[in-house]
């Protein structure tokens, strides 16, 4: 198919400005990361200002990192592969755009309440009830426009790729609207309509959900069209994307309550939470194991192309990160990890390892065919692969450290049954790996930045006509 | 990717082809296998007696400590500090009980946490003097010098802005909470009372609306404390040493203060293994 056919047949326009959009989010976001880590390890840095005091910038950027850049990669990555797997132009094209704009709106919107003190208190779903409105419109409208793609698609079978997205389609918006019930006292303040142990079980079905679809099943579905797509080769196993697509979908749904292990949960519901934690392991392992192989005959790309290291690493990650997290689900590790940086350094390998790079492969993948183009520099492309994974790997190691010290601190006993360390002896003990935190952070940041930089100067370059395009076995 | 689906149409027995092709079919099997997880985990907490078995003490905000749990919320103090003791030697040497579940019963929404980059508080209450809270909001290193918590010094400077407090009070009257028509009403004396702002006058109003009471909540049900019970007393005075004005810092530390005081836990009760027959206690 020749490109000038492609541009008429696929709607490119929104995936573009969804890919930009989400570079942007991603070096705003990792900004606002390094900035709150660098407040626990050097406490002035809060400058006695409330609106950057720690408490109200940390969900500036958990939500501009999951819902910025991730959101963004999922739209844009989103309507890119539900085109080129239906071989179908978007449908409702009025109502996808609607979508983007309404999801840049409401970031916009958190951007501004959160520093305020504007909050629902809900982890990753701090945003106030009137925000969560444009979310859902924005998120209604995608789901609308996605499943009428598919169902204009031009051939009889539905990619298992866009499986995934149907799941995380749906499942967030059970989650989403359960969790988010609220009554309002104004635009300022809502109260949850859960109390207690109902509202803590409703937050971590929704809090592990949103990892569990919006930040695994999406980003599964987009490592199925990407992956084989970049190396050319052909999913590894038909049968265990079917066996790993169903058993996902079915699983982590139940895995919340390990959130919650040895609170005042009632224990049948933790237990379940735990063993169902273990189980996870199969599917998510199946879904790692079908992206790696998919790279038998290609591997020779690693040592040429550093988009393909960007989603082998990738995978890499999750596999690590799918392994560390039944291991932490389980009571008795748990018992350890929980309240510790071990659970924000799990978290992070899953972020910056998988969700990040995976992303960011797609993305580079997705500028070189829209624009038709070679990067601007491959070497910049490069120097963003080592960069981000030396900060990931910093940042993650310095919270495994960090955690298990915490938690082996706070549990220690002497010869005569006392408490060894007082509690402040823990957070003086954390400062170095805080620092080595904010460092690792520091590193993403500047790889986002050199992604940024390398993209608009590519974009120009194509504007200018100066670029190099891409070769036809490239776009094949 | 053109022969992904070379292992064709029937798995097991399954015809998976027929489903692949079928976005109906498709997005209605997904669409019920996503639910069961939920409806299995979390619905039956609501129906569950033992659940959250009543225990004896446990009462709703006063307007005052509501205020101070908004702050609370504003200031996202849960994503350092959890409310959710563990029943472990450690927590409990450091803490104290563990946590129960009918002591956030009325936290709309919870506020246990996840994380503790700062101490546990679900049982500050009295733990420290007024003085300490004043001082620890205003600079905390000047007061626990490992610290990494910000300095908190608007809160004393800033009056409470009351123009939500009745507000508050009539929504989580609406859901489980058992404010009665006179609480909401007293709102304003049962705020002043407790910060000590008039020379104490409300205080017997505030402590026979509070302190001991037949609490009736939306549903009907009560909580009915036994004669021989005696409540733990609300906390009047000014927190934040100034009894001119209510400010922020007043709300706080009276949400910190009460924070864990409301059940009396007595040698030789199994708050734990009592769990999953009857209540603790009726």
């Amino acid at each position: 198919m020749s490109s000038v056919a492609e541009k008429e047949q696929y709607n490119y326009d929104i995936v573009k400005f969804c890919v930009i959009t989400g570079i942007i989010m991603g070096v705003i976001g990792t900004a606002v990361g390094t900035w709150i880590a660098s407040e626990l390890a050097w406490p002035f840095l809060n400058f006695d200002i409330a609106e950057i005091s720690f408490g109200r910038l940390r969900p500036v950027h958990t939500n501009t990192v999951i819902f910025g850049f991730g959101g963004f990669l999922l739209y844009g990555a989103g309507l890119y592969m539900v085109q080129h797997t239906t071989h179908a132009r978007v449908r409702l094209e009025k109502l996808a755009w609607a979508a983007v704009i309404l999801w840049f709106v409401a970031i916009l919107c958190v951007w501004i309440t959160l520093p305020l003190g504007i909050t629902q208190a809900k982890e990753y779903h701090e945003a106030e009830w009137w925000i969560d409105l444009i979310m859902a419109a924005s998120w209604v409208c995608f789901t609308i426009s996605f499943l009428a793609t598919i169902a204009a698609r031009k051939m009889s079978h539905i990619y298992v790729g866009l499986w995934f997205f149907i799941s995380m389609l749906f499942m967030v918006t059970y989650i989403f609207v359960f969790n988010g019930l609220c009554i309002p006292i104004d635009m300022t303040f809502s109260y949850s309509a859960y109390a207690g142990i109902h509202d803590a079980m409703t937050q971590w079905w929704w809090g592990h959900n949103a990892v569990g679809f919006f930040l695994t099943a999406g980003f599964i579905g987009v490592m199925y069209y990407f992956v084989p797509k970049h190396a050319n080769r052909p999913i590894y196993s038909y049968r265990l994307s079917v066996l790993h697509f169903w058993s996902l979908t079915f699983l982590y749904v139940w895995v919340g309550a390990h959130h919650l292990h040895y609170t005042a949960i009632p224990d049948w519901t933790l237990s379940l939470g735990a063993g169902m934690s273990i189980a996870l392991i199969f599917p998510s392992w199946g879904g790692m194991i079908n992206g790696m192989m998919t790279m038998s005959g290609a591997w020779d790309k690693l040592r040429t192309d550093p988009v393909m290291r960007f989603m082998v690493v990738a995978l890499a990650f999750y596999g690590m990160s799918t392994f560390e997290g039944p291991l932490m689900g389980t009571k008795s590790v748990n018992a350890l990890s929980h309240y510790t940086d071990w659970t924000v350094g799990h978290v992070h390998s899953g972020a910056l390892g998988w969700n990040a790079m995976i992303a960011i492969g797609a993305m580079y993948h997705m500028i070189t065919r829209m624009w038709n183009t070679e990067m601007w520099s491959a070497k910049l492309v490069n120097m963003h692969f080592w960069i981000h994974l030396t900060g990931a790997i910093l940042y993650i190691t310095a919270m495994w450290g960090s955690g298990v010290l915490q938690g082996l601190m706070w549990r220690a006993f002497d010869e005569y049954g006392n408490l060894v360390y007082t509690f402040a002896d823990s957070v003086a003990a954390m400062h170095p790996f805080y620092a080595l935190r904010a460092t690792g952070g520091f590193l993403v940041f500047c790889g986002f930045c050199i992604m940024l930089f390398n993209t608009l100067k590519t974009i120009s370059a194509v504007k200018a006509g100066t670029n190099v395009t891409l070769t036809a076995e490239a776009k094949a | 990717m053109s022969d992904y689906k070379k292992g064709g149409g029937m798995i097991r027995g399954i015809p998976h082809d027929t489903i692949e092709q079928s976005l109906p079919i498709l997005a209605v099997f997904v669409a019920i296998l996503v639910a069961v997880g939920g409806i299995v985990e979390v619905v039956p907490s609501f129906y569950l007696d033992d659940a959250e078995p009543a225990v004896e003490g446990v009462r709703p905000y006063t307007p005052l400590e509501l205020e101070g749990y908004a702050i609370y919320r504003r200031e996202g103090c849960f994503l350092c500090h959890s409310q959710m003791i563990r029943p472990f030697r450690d927590e409990k040497e450091r803490y104290g009980h563990f946590s129960l579940a009918a002591e956030s019963q009325f936290d709309h929404n919870y506020q246990w946490g996840s994380k503790r980059t700062g101490p546990e508080l679900a049982r500050l209450g009295g733990k420290y003097t007024d003085a300490w809270h004043i001082q620890h909001m205003r600079a905390p290193r000047s007061v626990v010098p490992e610290s990494v918590m910000p300095n908190y010094m608007w809160l004393e400077e800033t009056v409470l802005d009351t123009s939500k407090t009745q507000r508050r009070m009539e929504v989580l009257a609406m859901m489980n909470v058992p404010y009665s028509a006179d609480d909401i009403n007293n709102w304003e004396v049962d705020l002043k009372a407790q910060a000590a702002v008039d020379d104490g006058e409300g205080e017997d109003d505030l402590r026979a609306r509070y302190e001991r009471r037949k609490w009736v909540n939306s549903d009907g049900e009560v909580t009915q404390w036994t004669e021989s019970f005696e409540p733990t007393p609300i906390n009047v005075r000014a927190f934040d040493a100034d009894a001119s004005d209510v400010t922020e810092l007043d709300a706080l530390i009276a949400y910190l203060q009460m924070l864990g005081t409301s059940v009396h836990f007595e040698e030789g009760v199994d708050y734990y293994h009592d769990k999953f027959g009857q209540p603790y206690r009726k």
